[in-house]
């Protein structure tokens, strides 16, 4: 089978890459490129770990072909910190403990950058309902959502 | 296996009628990656309709609305145009899936992956939308209910795409909702579905009326006599009532994982009260 | 070495505040490494074949096309993990389930597996395995599995138990019995009697990371393990014994874990993938997909449950019995017996009874699920007793305070109690607001009780001071939710020094001594009573080293506040000297310095917890909404706070799925139904309210700092609490769990019915 020859832009640097037609994304960034932070833990679109940033949409990278990115911009949890400058939200899930085991955590932080950049003040209502593709084991998403609420208002004090 | 992502309409289509083996069109890929992922699809053809020009947006004509095959679920709850013409139909399609599926799926998809519970589908045939199919034989609009046929069936022929969803200028005094019954507040699949498309006349009395169930029988299903007990009301509580008892009725439910026989029966009806309910007040009812 | 474990009050300086953990930055940056996150040099992909089939015997596996495939590297069956279990039976069934000898015994079970260049050819390889099976009639549900006319599972099986030996096999594996009293004079005092049946349906721990392992074995007969597991040590035993191996000959890394909850207790594929790299000769990565997870890994028990109480009209309980029938999957287990240890645990009873009976069905091997056994029971036991107080006309909590087992009350299952929370817990409970607020048109609130043990075990840990003061913590216990920072936390207090100053690390199994897994609560209860050990010792050397230094007596120096002090007004002009200052002399007075730890952690002390919830319940379609919950739970010391609070709300949300959509479901032909996300509902964000907490510490006196586990207790009142609610929002009393809205709609349609 013949691969696809891919130029995209991840985390805003120019990635070439060659995979098959029917490998995801999600299966290109980790088995290919190294970045395992998105991770799998169902394959189907229904837990949200494997989240990233897809021209502004937020995504299952999952449910996304590798050779679908061909000129457009993935931003992953790799990105989110600006060296060793944690985001708003990385460092409100630490003080919070809105982690307990973690994996799902680069996933809730994605779809948590993805719902602020939207929705900067968002209610817990629409925390919990924006967040309602991310699943977490641990726990309860009472950390989570008040890390997303603290989150935001630092965020709208920047 | 192949990826192509062809620019216009005349190549996607020319692209599948030749092909030998599976082909499988690609939009937002929500259902179809999970089938491949699953193994129970393993496409020789992928075409990637997302390039083609025109399919990812949404046109206002003077006729209605134009919403192509590829436009995300997402995009449609930003159109406020639509959003205020055909409510129903937004709240159905944004009904679909997580976040990370809105930016991705298609309501274009939804029906062609024909589920009997597409969340889309009951609010598209309450609407009386209308899919433009492309095939190697030319253009035809077709109702979008005559588009699934069965489970996972479609009456579309080899080569052939639907190119857009077609919705209706919106007549004055009109209004649509869409209810479903989920156990969680998100993240899953129908169990039981409503759709209830109405328009008034001066006096508030019901004029003209659609009601479509879905996740009741083996497509979903447009309740004509539903409609029937609507027209000529003001949703006063007998008419509630009758219109609950008629839905339960119409439906030919099974019982799986999801559900129950009884359990979709009597909640159809009580989905249909409450959808109408809701479009009758948007429709501008008192 | 002589370590003292008793409680002695103290004041705490690191204990009980909040840092952020070792391990956070890793972890929200996506660095951290989990079990599919690691990868070797020339490794194949494994991939294991399935049954399809809940139960048939395997006639004839032929492997001979996969093995053509270009690509493929490694085909294996049971001919390539033999017997060496040497008559242990656990282990036998060990191996069984994690590769089919005979039979398949449920849909999942592996009968062969590959390893090829990558995962399409791993997939094509698959499919040109040719499996002859010969079906056999099939049982899923546990009382159908408990009939006589049931197929049989195992045939050499016979009850284990009864009075007399039984003489016909049966899927029945085992009665136990707990309890005092009589119970039928009890019965006879009672003024009400409450008699009910109850069933929950199956779960599964639903942990967000799929089974995952990257083996690696030489041909010189060593190997290398790279896993997500609650317990390395222990995964290196079984490995080790399934494989023929000496377990030194064995290194296995945990890897971080993405959430486990008993279901990473013992080995799946890791065996298999250990033989597929000894065949293939080069390491095998092997990764479950979720599918495989919810059909091939450790769900809970599915029980069926029968409950009688009695009591005075002064609400004091005369006598509890109860018969518990918990499935066990397709092999033996004891989970029934831990149901009937747990269900009355947490009243006084002069007149108790409960008996537990292990079942066998066609459904994958029952593993551990937090508190195992525990909320089903509690779930029966607490519904009746809810239903009792109503009957006697008591509120539910002071009917419970009424019973409370205290200090010096007999358990039901035996052990006499110390200092326990259950009676703190319910005056917690009845003061608590949550109590007092209003509710609103069909909304109920509920509430009810819970028990775990808890337990400690084997545990080692090394405490490592380096030449800059620094200290490296390297413990054996996998931290599933914060115990390094816990560990370090503690190791930060025995020795008087900052949190930041120490770096708690999980030490592979060569690098440290045996630990038994991080479960029954005990990760953080026994590995910090082996920090504190540990550090012990190593202030020993501290002192000694200090002493050297001075060039005076060990015996008249002393350690506080992370200071060497020379006591004494002889010694009065010697100031004191910092652990970094000892340590930076460490080279010239004899070498690094380190205190270890080994020791059996025993006397981990009992827990209880009484939540509170209010429900909402749609009386057309039986949609439940969860409008408020609240957990008061005995931590007995909260060394970090903010984990135990996030132990109290992960174990409450897990219940509130369990009570409300979890379930496994089985078609007639014996096949899941839902091994998915989809359809395996587990709560999201937008189902649940804000979980309050509440800490109480009662001091477990035989922990140094007081310290109970406290990670399973949580789970065990939520499914009793929400039936109570749901029962009293919808005036109808719920005794099926999952209580999903088809079940709760057709419970208010049958009482519609009958009132009419």
């Amino acid at each position: 089978m013949a691969g696809v020859a891919v130029s995209t832009t991840i985390n805003g640097d120019t990635v070439e890459f060659l995979c098959q037609a029917d490998e995801t994304l999600l299966d290109v960034l980790r088995d290919r490129l190294g970045l395992t932070g998105a991770k799998e833990g169902c394959g189907t679109g229904d837990c949200g770990a494997c989240s990233v940033i897809l021209d502004d949409r937020l995504v299952c990278s999952c449910l996304v072909l590798g050779a679908e990115t061909e000129g457009r911009r993935v931003e992953t949890i790799e990105g989110m910190a600006h060296g060793d400058r944690l985001h708003p939200l990385q460092q409100k899930f630490l003080e919070h403990a809105a982690l307990q085991c973690g994996i799902c955590t680069p996933g809730f932080l994605i779809a948590a950058k993805d719902l602020l950049a939207k929705n900067p003040d968002p209610t817990e209502e629409e925390i919990r309902f924006g967040l309602a593709g991310n699943l977490c084991r641990c726990t309860g998403y009472d950390k989570i959502v008040r890390a997303v609420q603290d989150a935001a208002i630092v965020m709208k004090g920047a | 296996m192949r990826y192509i992502r062809p620019l216009s309409m005349e190549d996607a289509v020319g692209q599948l009628a030749g092909s030998s083996g599976t082909s499988a069109i690609l939009a937002g890929g929500s259902d179809l990656l999970v089938r491949m992922k699953g193994g129970f699809i393993e496409p020789d053809l992928i075409v990637d309709i997302k390039a083609i020009d025109g399919l990812s947006e949404i046109r206002e004509t003077g006729d209605g609305f134009s919403i192509g095959a590829a436009v995300p679920c997402a995009v449609l709850g930003e159109s406020a145009a639509l959003k205020k013409a055909w409510p129903g139909v937004v709240e159905a399609a944004k009904l679909i899936g997580s976040k990370q599926v809105q930016g991705r799926c298609t309501i274009t998809g939804n029906l062609c992956n024909a589920s009997p519970a597409a969340d889309s589908v009951p609010a598209l045939v309450a609407a009386g939308a209308r899919a433009v199919v492309v095939g190697p034989a030319g253009r035809r609009t077709i109702p979008v209910q005559s588009v699934p046929t069965g489970p996972g069936k479609t009456s579309l022929a080899k080569g052939e795409i639907i190119e857009a969803i077609l919705l209706d200028k919106r007549a004055p005094r009109s209004g649509d909702a869409y209810l479903r019954f989920i156990p969680r507040t998100e993240m899953d699949i129908a169990v039981v579905s409503a759709g209830v498309n109405l328009t008034l006349d001066e006096h508030g009395v019901v004029k003209s009326a659609r009601v479509a169930l879905g996740a009741v029988a083996a497509t979903v299903l447009l309740v004509e006599e539903a409609a029937q007990v609507l027209i000529g009301s003001r949703l006063d509580e007998a008419t509630l009532e009758r219109l609950a008892k008629v839905c339960a009725g119409a439906c030919r439910p099974i019982d799986d994982k999801r559900g129950t026989i009884e359990f979709r029966r009597k909640v159809a009806g009580v989905l249909a009260k409450r959808a109408a309910t809701t479009a009758y007040a948007r429709a501008g009812g008192k | 070495m002589n370590f003292d474990p008793r409680f002695s009050g103290r004041k705490f300086t690191s204990v009980g505040t909040r840092p952020i953990r070792p391990d956070g930055i890793d972890k929200v940056t996506g660095r951290a490494r989990y079990g599919a996150d690691f990868n070797m040099a020339g490794q194949l992909v494994g991939r294991i074949l399935r049954s399809p089939h809940a139960h048939a015997r395997i006639v004839k596996i032929d492997t001979s096309k996969a093995e053509k495939l270009a690509g493929v590297k490694a085909v294996i069956t049971a001919a390539d993990l033999p017997d060496l279990t040497d008559g242990d039976a656990a282990m036998y069934d060990v191996l069984d389930n994690c590769m089919a000898r005979t039979k398949a015994l449920y849909d999942g079970h592996a009968v062969a597996a590959v390893a090829a260049v990558d995962a399409r050819t791993a997939r094509q390889a698959l499919k040109l395995i040719e499996v002859e099976y010969e079906l056999l009639p099939h049982v899923t549900d546990v009382d159908e599995a408990a009939k006589h006319t049931a197929p049989l599972i195992n045939d050499t099986i016979f009850t284990e138990g009864l009075e007399e030996k039984p003489v016909k096999p049966s899927n029945v594996t085992k009665r136990s019995q707990f309890g005092h009293g009589d119970v039928h004079q009890g019965f006879g005092h009672a003024d009400f009697i409450v008699e009910r049946s109850f069933k929950t349906e199956q779960t599964h721990q639903g942990y967000i990371e799929p089974h995952a392992c990257v083996a690696n074995f030489s041909s010189d007969g060593t190997a290398d393990l790279w896993v997500c597991t609650q317990g390395h040590f222990v995964y290196r035993q079984h490995c080790a014994q399934l494989l023929g191996m000496e377990a030194s000959k064995l290194r296995v890394t945990s890897s971080e874990i993405g959430g486990g909850f008993g279901g990473k207790t013992h080995v799946w594929a890791e065996p298999v993938a250990l033989a597929l790299s000894r065949k293939a000769g080069r390491p095998v990565k092997l990764v479950m997909t979720r599918d495989e997870v919810f059909r091939a890994s450790g769900p809970t028990s599915a029980t069926s449950i029968d409950v009688k109480i009695g009591a005075r009209k002064d609400g004091t309980i005369t006598a509890a019995e109860a018969t518990l029938r918990y499935s066990c999957g397709p092999y033996a287990g004891s989970w029934a017996e831990i149901g009937a240890m747990t269900a009355f645990a947490c009243y006084k009873l002069d007149n108790v009874k409960t008996v537990g009976y292990e079942v066998l069905v066609n459904r994958p091997k029952t593993a551990a699920y937090r508190a195992p056994s525990a909320p089903m029971a509690a779930f029966a036991v607490e519904s009746a007793v809810d239903e009792l107080a109503k009957k006697i006309g008591m509120d539910p909590v002071d009917f419970r305070i009424r019973n409370a087992a205290q200090e010096g009350t007999r358990s039901s299952y035996g052990p006499v109690y110390g200092p326990i929370g259950i009676g703190p817990t319910l005056e917690a409970v009845k003061s608590h607001p949550h109590m007092k607020a209003p509710l609103g048109k069909n909304q109920g609130r509920g509430m009810a009780c819970g028990f775990w043990f808890n337990f400690g075990g084997q545990t080692c840990t090394d405490l490592n001071i380096g030449m800059d003061g620094s200290v490296s913590l390297a413990v054996g216990t996998v931290d599933v939710g914060g115990s390094r920072a816990s560990l370090s936390l503690v190791a930060a207090e025995e020795l008087g020094i900052d949190y930041a100053q120490v770096k708690a690390i999980v030490a592979d199994t060569s690098s440290l001594g045996y630990n038994d897994m991080t479960d029954g609560s005990r990760g953080t209860f026994s590995s910090s009573m082996a920090t504190i050990s540990a550090a012990r010792n190593a202030i020993k050397i501290l002192r000694e080293r200090a002493a050297q230094m001075w060039d005076i007596a060990v015996d008249d120096v002393v350690w506080e506040k992370g200071h060497a002090i020379a006591k004494g007004e002889k010694h009065g002009n010697l100031g004191k000297l910092s652990l970094k200052e000892i340590a930076v002399e460490s080279g010239k007075t004899g070498g690094p310095i380190a205190g270890h730890s080994e020791l059996v952690a025993d006397g981990a002390g009992v827990s209880f917890a009484t939540h509170i919830c209010d429900i909402e319940v749609d009386p057309e379609t039986g949609a439940t909404r969860v409008l408020r919950y609240t957990v008061v739970q005995d931590a007995g010391k909260a060394v970090h706070p903010t984990y135990v609070e996030g132990q109290y709300q992960g174990g409450a949300a897990q219940g509130i799925g369990w009570a409300l959509n979890e379930e496994y479901i089985y078609g007639k032909d014996g096949r899941l139904q839902n091994p998915g996300f989809l359809d395996y509902r587990i709560p999201v964000c937008s189902d649940l309210p804000m979980i309050d907490t509440q800490i109480l510490e009662i001091p477990n006196p035989n922990h140094p700092y007081g310290v109970r586990g406290v990670g399973e207790t949580s789970i065990v009142p939520p499914l009793a609490a929400i039936a109570n609610a749901v029962s009293n929002a919808a005036g109808v009393r719920m005794t099926h769990i999952p209580m999903s809205p088809p079940r709760i709609l057709a419970a208010i349609e049958a009482v519609r019915e009958w009132s009419k």
